[in-house]
């Protein structure tokens, strides 16, 4: 019985974190593909840079945790919106297909710079002495990284919905995904949505891969490797939603490490059975719009 | 008969300028007499890319998933031959018939979405079963591969050489009778129905096309062509790799095609081509940074270029 | 003699609004039969109903006496029901000839020989006196013609009822006296109802009205019977509100 209890804590612990990280890095891509309608494959690639920049700084810089991340989802968001003003802004209506060969090119691009500049293999995380260890919680201890990413993580997704919810700049963006036409009609400068968006989604990203780079290694494959569970978690959630993701990823992120841990063989098929049946029965996603 | 009427009678006519592929063919086995083996993995690209061609360019269906048809094709090929019998030719039919099957039976599920949902869901087939590839390697190989494949003779008199000249041959006529298949197709009453539900889906509905069956066929008969393709490739190559079924290939195919010109047949011949021989010449000098290039020229079609070489010759005539 | 087409109590509702509130319709075989009403009636809300685009809340559609109620829009197509679009909703791409095959080509079946699938295109294409742009692109074509076209791609179809949404809506005035007549020429044993704002067209045409307001219909009759029909005069230009 112990044992049984035991497991079920470590998978719910390990899956709520890859849970949140999915869902931190995921969100972004949910905004930007349910308030601009652009399938944005490079998403992933915003996640990688930003766990390179903060990894390194901390590896190679000395530089302290907290500031390594927010340096990483500055540096990332500042890119990502020039990106968005100089390229993809062309391509906006064009035609899906359009969009994901576009988005694939530079998926390839940024994995050929990184495999050039950092070499193959994945770049070593060493969290800050007082987060590393175990943490007693009475019962079991448990990975005190996991534990902080975990609240952390927490505190990000409600500051970021509180935000949503009660910021003018929240309530611009729910009214352009909402029906982008009229909310020009009164005035709302998309425009400038879309580029605040872009970089908000994008320097989260950022920010879930350095806070998440423990679990989902940082290497030059990161972008193609995780594109679908990323894809999976807003496919699953509904483009444009915030809370849609979130369920998404819980289910899927639990989910996927409960079928690892329990059935190692095949638990690699337990996401995608899960996704393709959802999918089946929502094409439009748990909480999207069809 | 009036004008529009002979004209439009004369659209899917083949013209002069169609024989320039076969010319060529016919041709490169006599000036590269070296390098057949190469020039067959390319016959054999094309006509991987054609069976994309219909399903993305013609039907309109965006798949990021047409590599587990051409690799389902290539293990069915290869376990058919060291099981069964190592006649080709019915390796073949059995490569396109597993391949059909899969295609159907993913179709099915795949045809009732669309937009991201449906690209998504080629996502996760494709991922699906490639791990299921690896998996089963009681039968696959797994890692290793299906290796030490035999093949008997053609027709019992042409035998698979060293040189590749057999080889090569064979896949030109495998090559010809499904791009004839293809050309045949297009130009039918069903094949223009295919254009029609690309280009308006609600219109085809309101005329009473059946849209989800006539999408199913189009993309079960573009499983099949790759699924001929990829047997074609285990049965010249004499190995089935692991990779056959990735999504790298998935996504590779598509960027051919793209780089040729969707929609447009003869986009499959010019980016198979144009690919595979810039990948040889270029994978000896810096084969890392060979994917650097691919995703900045992708772009720069994406942006500059959206139709690909084909669409680029049309800008230059002026068209 | 059953009706060409009917409805028998349909509703729609979109959550709880209702759009369509318990609708008896008949359309009579070799009808002309239009429906008018004003903006927000839910005329193309019952268009819609009755080609498939939108499936009912409550009731049945009978087409020629057959149920097709459960019917997809492609399968109440196959029986012979057809219809315009009040914008159009062509084949921009594709040139005039091939826009009308298409449609030939679903009828007849695909594996009627080209030649056959063309020349009737074509002679479909005359009728309408759209033979001089058969050749041309459709997005290149003016806006009237764009107008023909839909109603050639319906005629295609060779239908027993044929439901027009608003065709000359966005034809610039001088132009809608062909699509008149082409409307005017149609089989005589075809059914064809009309959406229509334009009441000049609709006088011409009907030989029976039927004026929706709010979901519901109002009231049915002859076009003498409409005009003089104090309920209708105060649906459009609300006499009674002015006293």
């Amino acid at each position: 019985m112990e044992t049984v209890l035991d497991a079920l804590v470590s998978i719910l612990f390990l899956g709520l974190g890859f849970a949140m990280v999915l869902y931190i890095v995921s969100v972004g891509l949910s905004l930007t593909m349910g308030l601009m309608g652009f399938v944005n494959l490079a998403h992933g690639a915003f996640a990688m840079a930003g766990g390179y920049i903060a990894v390194t700084l901390m590896n190679a810089y000395q530089v302290p945790f907290g500031l390594a991340l927010a340096a990483a989802f500055v540096v990332v968001g500042l890119v990502s919106a020039v990106l968005e003003r100089t390229l993809y802004a062309r391509l906006y209506g064009v035609g899906e297909l359009e969009q994901v060969l576009f988005t694939i090119g530079l998926i390839f691009m940024a994995e050929a710079i990184l495999r050039k500049a950092f070499g193959p293999l994945p770049l070593p995380m060493h969290p800050p002495a007082i987060l590393s260890g175990q943490l007693n919680l009475g019962f079991r201890t448990v990975p005190a990284y996991r534990a902080f990413l975990i609240v952390v993580s927490f505190v990000l997704i409600l500051a970021l919905w509180l935000g949503i919810d009660r910021t003018n700049f929240g309530a611009r963006l729910r009214a352009a995904v909402d029906n982008r036409r009229m909310a020009e009609a009164i005035g709302i400068d998309t425009s400038l949505l879309f580029t605040m968006t872009f970089a908000l989604g994008s320097g989260l990203a950022a920010l879930g891969g350095g806070l998440g780079a423990d679990i989902l290694a940082i290497y030059p494959g990161y972008a193609v490797e995780y594109l679908v569970y990323f894809l999976m978690v807003v496919a699953v959630g509904g483009l444009g939603s915030i809370r849609g993701p979130f369920v998404a990823a819980l289910v899927l992120g639990i989910g996927d490490t409960a079928c690892k841990y329990l059935v190692p063989e095949f638990g690699a098929f337990f996401v995608y059975i899960v996704m393709i049946g959802l999918l089946i029965w929502r094409p439009a996603g748990l909480f999207g719009r069809a | 008969m009036t004008d529009p009427v002979i004209a439009a009678l004369r659209q899917s006519r083949p013209r002069w300028i169609e024989t320039i592929p076969w010319i060529v063919g016919v041709g490169g086995y006599f000036v590269f007499p070296d390098q057949l083996p190469f020039a067959s993995q390319i016959l054999i690209t094309i006509l991987f890319a054609l069976s994309l061609d219909l399903v993305l360019g013609f039907a309109g269906i965006i798949t990021l998933g047409q590599a587990p048809f051409y690799g389902t094709g290539a293990y069915a090929a290869g376990i058919y031959a060291i099981h069964v019998s190592q006649e080709p030719l019915s390796g073949l039919l059995v490569a396109a018939a597993s391949a059909a099957l899969v295609g159907a039976a993913t179709g099915l599920i795949i045809l009732r979405t669309h937009g991201l949902a449906q690209l998504m869901l080629t996502l996760a087939f494709a991922t699906l079963l490639a791990e299921a590839a690896n998996k089963a390697s009681f039968i696959t190989g797994g890692n290793d591969g299906l290796q030490g494949i035999a093949i008997d003779p053609i027709g019992g008199r042409f035998a698979f050489d060293m040189f590749g000249r057999t080889g090569y041959v064979y896949c030109l006529i495998v090559l010809f009778f499904g791009w004839l298949l293809l050309r045949v197709l297009l130009a039918s009453p069903f094949g223009q129905s295919l254009v029609g539900i690309r280009e308006n889906v609600t219109r085809m509905q309101a005329i009473g096309a059946p849209v989800a069956g006539r999408l199913l066929i189009a993309y079960t008969i573009g499983a099949a062509l790759a699924g001929v393709a990829g047997g074609l490739l285990t049965q010249t190559t004499q190995f089935v790799g692991q990779s056959v079924m990735s999504f790298e290939r998935s996504g590779e195919i598509v960027i051919i095609l793209v780089f040729g010109g969707i929609g447009r047949i003869y986009g499959a011949f010019i980016g198979a081509a144009v690919y595979m021989i810039a990948q040889d010449q270029l994978a000896k000098s810096e084969p890392e940074f060979w994917n650097f290039w691919i995703g900045l020229i992708l772009v720069l079609t994406v942006l500059f270029a959206r139709g690909g070489i084909l669409g680029l010759i049309d800008r230059l005539r002026g068209r | 003699m059953s009706a060409a087409l009917e409805t028998i109590g349909i509703s729609k509702q979109f959550g709880a609004l209702p759009v369509a509130n318990d609708i008896h319709f008949r359309l009579e075989p070799g009808a002309r039969h239009a429906l008018i009403g004003p903006n927000g009636a839910g005329k193309t809300t019952l268009v819609n109903l009755l080609t498939g685009r939108l499936a009912p809340s409550a009731g049945r559609i009978m087409l020629n006496g057959g149920d097709i109620t459960r019917l997809s829009q492609a399968a109440r197509a196959r029986r012979g029901l057809a219809r315009t679009f009040q914008i159009n909703n062509l084949f921009p791409a594709l040139s005039v000839l091939e826009n009308v095959r298409l449609a030939v080509a679903e009828h007849r079946g695909l594996f009627t020989p080209r030649r056959a699938l063309i020349e009737e295109a074509f002679a479909i294409l005359t009728r309408l006196g759209l033979e001089d742009v058969a050749a041309t692109v459709v997005r290149e074509l003016p806006y009237g013609k764009q107008r023909l076209v839909e109603i050639a791609i319906a005629l295609a179809a060779e239908p027993s009822v044929l439901l027009l949404d608003e065709p000359a809506a966005g034809v610039p005035g001088g132009e809608s006296g062909i699509i008149f007549d082409v409307i005017a020429q149609l089989p005589a044993g075809m059914a064809v109802l009309m959406i229509e704002h334009d009441m000049d067209l609709v006088f011409r045409f009907a030989q029976r009205i039927t004026v929706m307001v709010r979901g519901s219909i109002l009231v049915e009759g002859t076009p003498a019977e409409i005009a003089a029909d104090p309920r209708v005069r105060e649906v459009y230009l609300g006499t009674r509100a002015h006293g």
